[in-house]
């Protein structure tokens, strides 16, 4: 069989809080040694061009597109995906939103979303809708129309603050 | 009382989703894998003079380079022209890869390139040299409209009335003409198989919305029995349309496997996506209508014109429900189709309805304030009490009731008539509504019930989820007639080794598949009525299958809940470790008496930005009538996806063409806009439940199409209304209103 690589680099970073060490060819993308190498497959690949927000990851607690980031980059970082998000005591209040109202649809966007969505949480605990808009700006869904995502958001904040918040009620009308 | 049906219930597949636990095509593993990379064409037609791939070849990792030179034949008839294969299914005339040197279309596949990574797979495409015989292609519909003809399949829909005699005869007549751009589906996750061969046969996982259809596909394209493709398809990142036929990648990747007897993964970049599946046709509509002074339509002529590939063809049915929207005894409406040498365009969410109600809705409008009519009143004088086409009583129709709620939801009252009269501030402010329409139809479909004497249960269906929720309403419909609690039941699909299922496209998924879950469940019961009868104490002695309900562990008499009989001391006695019933749905003969259709009223609200033209759709408030909802909380979230579709076809979506290369110029999220979180502000979803006893035993009806039917239609017209001027071509950049 062919020689699968000619050359590895090899990295140390922690990863969903644990120390972990990783070779790979130096000229891959973080999204390629998380799915690839680490078989991370929580972190999606959708445009490759940083276009479409679904591989977004946190490094350092920041937001960041992984497939336009060089897995080079996370040596001695601390990287989180959406495998990382939930503790032992359960999920987190944002993966426990975005399942309760549908701002999981398909699925694909969510992962990008959910990192997103916790980094903004971390910086501004009481977002408004225009700031959460604003925070999600570079993460594309295709289909829920981006609402349910929004009303995700702004319940897991409240939750978070130790609020409930009351969701506006689904309607469905009868024939009288 | 219902326990789950009706109700909110946050999807079951919600948790794997969220902890990126659920797994997508390309996500699947196998020993040894190796990965192709996919080289597209650069011209648009003509023959491939040569292809040089020994740099290629040389380069590092990489295994082997097919092209057609190389590649096997695929299909019954091998040839070097393409033929689609005889003696299939009609479907079944997809393109395939590499299979002879002519050209089609720009970006289409002329070498996949496998190596022992996706990197130098990557690397090693751009090192293959092609060089090309060029022939002069035409891309743009407009230049070739002229030798538009009627698609083949199908006789040509016969004029209602007299539609000429009727629209000369017409006192208030408009007529104008739209046009829609090509679009793409653009879901979020990349079309990508994984595909491994063990003798022959085969096991790819796909993205697909069929995986019946793929597996058909495979097994013609290998001359293979059907029995020995295994399609897998659990999750599915988006398809809308673009995972309905089997797309040209799944037999390449296995074809490559095949013959490196080793296993491939292909992934489409986001832009060989542009070309690695069809697409919304560019279409040219002309309508004309005729009213009477009171606004009562008398003639309606709705001609519409969409380009197909120059191999093969496809009709979007442009026209199909302009014939049943509003009573008017004179019409004709046509769709033609006219080859271009780009791929085949294929259906794209709520097609043909979403193209052919924009005209015919903006034509409704342009009518409206030729008669000085209120454009919501004027739908109302024209409401069909039964079906225009057939004559037929609709199966239900709650339309009235749409308008009505969202006219009084959205403040339409207060409505000023003419154009330019309302405002916020320096913005331009304008109130559009349209009419939405779909089917309500119901294929064929099979599902597996076991019940187990520990109140669990197994269902499963080779039906797809694209993301409606398929798995949770499917879940909820099980329980329901199981009489189980939710948890207890699980629910399986998007697998050839499940009963067959038809694609999940067409919004008729919850009404086939659902109907055969709900099926399978009273087959259960029935069984278990059975077999309880054996014994000559059952309390339900004489009891027949439609008199007994299970709930909770229990079969009982609906009439007389205290008669029942435990559902596990049943098994017991019998021996039985488990009940297994599999059930097919059909649609049922007494359809055929009624006309069933799903409608919907769009109100939108848009703010328009007089100094730049920039649209924002402000508000929108959607009501539809689409039978029963099982699932309130996923069917809302499907209708905002809906809305928020109709808004990026409005106002952003176009696929460019470079017809002097016949290239796409946009092939990329970048450059193709589709909507994103800062297009989106208030939309509201409303239902009008209907009680349909006729459709299914569900009485569900189609939604994710109906969605986003109206809505460019209404966003239209409400940029009429803010500015006085009537865009006819989408989307609707500011360029159109400057």
């Amino acid at each position: 069989m062919p020689e699968r690589t000619k050359q590895k680099t090899h990295i140390e970073f922690t990863l969903n809080g644990e120390a972990v060490e990783v070779a790979f060819a130096p000229h891959k993308t973080l999204l390629e040694v998380l799915r690839e190498d680490l078989n991370l497959m929580g972190t999606k690949h959708g445009c490759e061009l940083g276009e479409c927000g679904t591989c977004a990851v946190l490094v350092n607690g920041r937001s960041a597109l992984s497939c336009l980031v060089l897995g080079l980059e996370a040596e001695g970082r601390s990287v989180e995906t959406v495998e990382g998000m939930a503790s032992p005591a359960g999920l987190h209040p944002l993966q426990e939103t975005f399942a309760d109202t549908g701002a999981a649809q398909c699925g694909y966007c969510t992962p990008g979303f959910l990192l997103v969505a916790k980094e903004l949480l971390a910086a501004n605990p009481r977002p408004t809708r225009e700031e959460i808009k604003e925070a999600l700006c570079g993460n594309l869904c295709r289909c829920t129309g981006y609402i349910k995502i929004y009303e995700a958001v702004e319940l897991a904040a409240a939750r978070m603050r130790g609020e409930e918040l009351e969701l506006p009620r689904e309607a469905v009308y009868g024939l009288d | 009382m219902a326990r789950y049906i009706g109700k909110e219930m946050s999807r079951v597949d919600g948790v794997a989703k969220v902890t990126g636990r659920a797994k997508y095509a390309a996500e699947f593993r196998a020993p040894n894998l190796a990965y192709g990379f996919i080289v597209l064409g650069t011209m648009a037609k003509g023959r491939i003079r040569e292809i040089d791939t020994r740099e290629a070849e040389r380069a590092p990792g990489v295994v082997r380079v097919f092209t057609h030179l190389n590649a096997p034949k695929l299909g019954p008839k091998a040839s070097t022209e393409y033929a689609p294969p005889r003696n299939t299914r009609e479907q079944d005339k997809s393109f395939r890869a590499l299979q002879s040197d002519r050209i089609y279309f720009n970006m289409q596949p002329v070498a996949l390139v496998v190596a022992e990574t996706y990197e130098q797979a990557r690397y090693a495409a751009r090192l293959v040299r092609v060089s090309y015989d060029t022939e002069r292609h035409t891309t743009d519909t407009e230049a070739v409209r002229g030798s538009a003809r009627a698609p083949s399949q199908g006789s040509p829909p016969k004029p209602r009335g007299n539609p000429e005699a009727a629209m000369k005869a017409a006192p208030v007549r408009v007529e104008a003409e739209y046009r829609i751009p090509v679009e793409h589906h653009n879901s979020m996750e990349p079309h990508a198989a994984v595909a491994a061969w063990e003798g022959d046969k085969l096991t790819i996982f796909d993205k697909t919305q069929d995986v019946y259809g793929v597996r058909a596909h495979l097994a013609t394209s290998f001359g293979v029995p059907e029995e020995n493709v295994q399609v897998v398809s659990p999750y599915v990142g988006g398809a809308f349309g673009a995972s309905l036929r089997p797309n040209y990648y799944p037999a390449l990747t296995a074809m490559a496997a095949r013959e490196l007897k080793r296993p491939i993964k292909v992934v489409y970049t986001r832009t060989q996506m542009f070309t690695g599946h069809g697409y919304r046709p560019y279409t040219i509509q002309k309508i004309a209508l005729g009213a009477e002074a009171s606004g009562k339509l008398t003639a309606m002529i709705h001609q519409a014109v969409h380009n197909t590939s120059a191999f093969e063809e496809f009709n979007d049915n442009t026209t199909g429900f302009t014939r049943q929207v509003y009573a008017c005894p004179n019409l004709l409406a046509p769709t033609m189709i006219v080859a271009t040498d780009l791929p085949t365009p294929t259906w794209m969410r709520a097609p043909g309805a979403v193209s052919g109600m924009f005209a015919l809705e903006c034509a409704m409008d342009e009518l409206a304030y030729a008669l000085k009519i209120d454009p919501l009143e004027l739908r109302l004088i024209n409401y069909a009490e039964t079906d225009p086409e057939s004559g037929r009583p609709w199966s239900s129709k709650a339309l009235r009731e749409c308008y009505r709620l969202g006219a009084e939801k959205f403040g339409w009252k207060d409505r000023k008539f003419e154009p330019r009269s309302m405002r916020d501030g320096r913005l331009l402010v304008g109130w559009g509504t349209a009419t939405g329409v779909w089917g309500a139809f119901q294929r064929p479909a099979i599902a597996r019930i076991t019940l187990r004497p520990d109140g669990t249960a197994h269902v499963t269906s080779a039906t797809s989820d694209i993301g409606p929720g398929t798995y949770t309403v499917m879940t909820m419909i099980a329980a329901e007639y199981l009489g189980l609690e939710i948890e207890r039941v699980k629910f399986e699909l998007g697998d050839t080794k499940f009963p067959r299922a038809p694609a999940q496209g067409g919004s008729q998924t919850t009404s086939s598949v659902g109907s055969a879950v709900h099926g399978a469940a009273l087959a259960v019961g029935a069984k278990l009525l059975t077999l309880a009868n054996q014994d000559a104490s059952s309390p339900l002695k004489g009891a027949t299958a439609s008199d007994v309900e299970m709930l909770d562990g229990r079969l009982r008499l609906k009439s007389d809940p205290s008669k029942s009989v435990s559902v596990a001391g049943v098994m017991r006695l019998n021996n039985l470790s488990e009940v297994t019933e599999t059930f097919e749905s059909r649609p049922s003969p007494e359809r055929q008496k009624y006309a069933t259709m799903a409608h919907g009223a769009q109100f939108v609200e848009v703010k328009v930005d007089p100094d730049i033209g920039h649209v924002r759709v402000t508000r929108a408030i959607e009501v539809t009538a689409c039978g029963k909802i099982i699932n309130p909380k996923a069917s809302h979230s499907q209708e905002i996806g809906g809305v928020v579709w109709g808004i990026g076809m409005a106002l952003q979506e176009a696929t460019e063409i470079d017809h002097r290369y016949g290239r796409i110029m946009n092939p990329n999220l970048q450059h193709y806009h589709v909507p994103v979180n800062a297009d989106v502000h208030e939309v509201e979803t409303l239902f009008v439940e209907e009680d349909d006893k006729v459709v299914n035993p569900l009485g569900v009806k189609g939604m994710g199409e109906l969605g986003m039917v109206g809505i460019p239609a209404a966003i239209a017209n409400a940029v009429f209304h803010a500015t006085g001027k009537r865009v006819r071509e989408l989307p609707i950049t500011p360029d159109k209103l400057l």
